[in-house]
């Protein structure tokens, strides 16, 4: 049995543990509060141009002339895979969850003979593919605080990407992230951004009213302006999901532990207890049997 | 009135009911008043005025990297950022 020292720090030890993880996670509940106003905020613009690209795609013919990000390159060989993860771990199983799902798509796609290569963002993304799929990790970006990203930002990996993509390094490119569904639930996803599909609603509803919009340049014009931007729109909505899901995930993670702490503490407590009576009656027990003896 | 809405990736910056926007469209400015037939256009980095009652001074905000759609309910300005 260890010594009421020994029992005495750890006590110790674990009770500044959990002061640490108890003030983790309420800085996590601060930041998720942050985290999904902002996704709930970005919502409008995103929904916005989904319909719009939506509806204009129904209406352009895909033929030579129209944009690779919509038509593809007429191959699917290459495939790239977008991981969005965070910087940071202490975060459960959020980055373990998104880097697994991709590695399970990689995999079945490696078997069907198609060639995958991975563009990160983030760093615990990066390691955890890196130690698997070595020769095949195309790009890493380090994002920092997924909390503090902006449009801007977004932007850059998307015109990154596109440059990428009419460079033909890849045909086709897929984008995982976690969506955030609630504090306890996040879901990793993955959706295809380029090319881009469309969801081509069999009746069209809020359009079918209007027959003849007018469009300034033109149809394909308009288009070829959107796609590119409805990629960065993709790619930051990932970031926010990703963004809130963090918080959310790591806020759990941090209250089992300091759950676990608390009952850690709790046992040691009863072991430094126990160990101390037992010195106390020794002691006595020593004390009497001396005194019987004279 | 017309119901207009502006909207960045990172915020719905504006949505109410106003008289006329001025938009900078790519082909040249245009005026959405109310029952506007329905558009898409492209937009130019500049100024959108909004008027809120027909004769008033407008409102100026300057958007960069925008896109316009008036439909059934009103008109809709997309823009990548906003400044004042």
């Amino acid at each position: 049995m260890a010594s009421l020292k020994a029992l005495k720090l750890r006590i110790g030890s674990v009770k500044s543990t959990q002061k640490i993880t108890k003030a983790m996670k309420m800085v996590a509940a601060a930041k998720l509060r942050r985290a999904q106003e902002a996704a709930e905020a970005g919502r409008p613009y995103a929904q916005t141009l989904e319909r719009v690209v939506a509806s204009l795609a129904g209406k352009v013919q895909i033929g030579e002339g129209s944009s690779p990000l919509l038509a593809g390159t007429g191959k699917q060989d290459v495939h790239l895979f977008v991981v969005a993860t965070s910087d940071r771990g202490l975060a459960g199983a959020f980055n373990t969850n998104i880097a697994r799902l991709a590695r399970r798509r990689a995999d079945e796609l490696i078997a069907q003979g198609k060639t995958v290569k991975f563009y990160t963002i983030g760093r615990k993304g990066r390691a955890a593919l890196a130690r698997i799929y070595r020769d095949r990790m195309a790009h890493g970006i380090e994002p920092g605080d997924l909390g503090k990203l902006t449009f801007a930002d977004a932007r850059g990996y998307a015109d990154d990407l596109i440059r990428r993509y009419l460079n033909g390094e890849f045909d086709v490119a897929h984008l995982f992230f976690s969506t955030f569904k609630s504090v306890l639930a996040q879901e990793p996803t993955e959706q295809q951004i380029i090319p881009v599909q469309v969801k081509v609603s069999a009746t069209p509803s809020a359009d079918s009213g209007m027959a003849a919009v007018e469009y300034e340049p033109d149809e394909e014009s308009i288009l070829a302006e959107l796609l590119p931007r409805n990629i960065a729109i993709q790619l930051f909505r990932a970031m926010r999901e990703n963004a809130a899901s963090e918080q959310g995930s790591k806020m759990t993670a941090m209250d089992n532990a300091t759950r676990n702490a608390g009952d850690l503490i709790n046992r040691l407590t009863i072991e430094y207890n126990r160990t101390r009576q037992a010195a106390i009656t020794t002691e006595l027990v020593e004390i009497i049997s001396g005194a019987e003896a004279l | 009135m017309l119901h207009f809405e502006l909207v960045t990736p990172e915020r719905l910056v504006r949505s109410e009911d106003v008289y006329m926007v001025v938009v900078p469209g790519t082909e040249g400015d245009f005026g959405v008043l109310e029952n506007h037939a329905p558009l898409m256009s492209t937009i130019r980095d500049g100024e959108l005025a909004i008027y809120r009652t027909q004769g008033s001074t407008p409102e100026t905000i300057r958007i960069e990297g925008g896109f316009a759609e008036v439909n059934g309910v009103g008109l809709v300005v997309l823009a990548e950022a906003v400044t004042g």
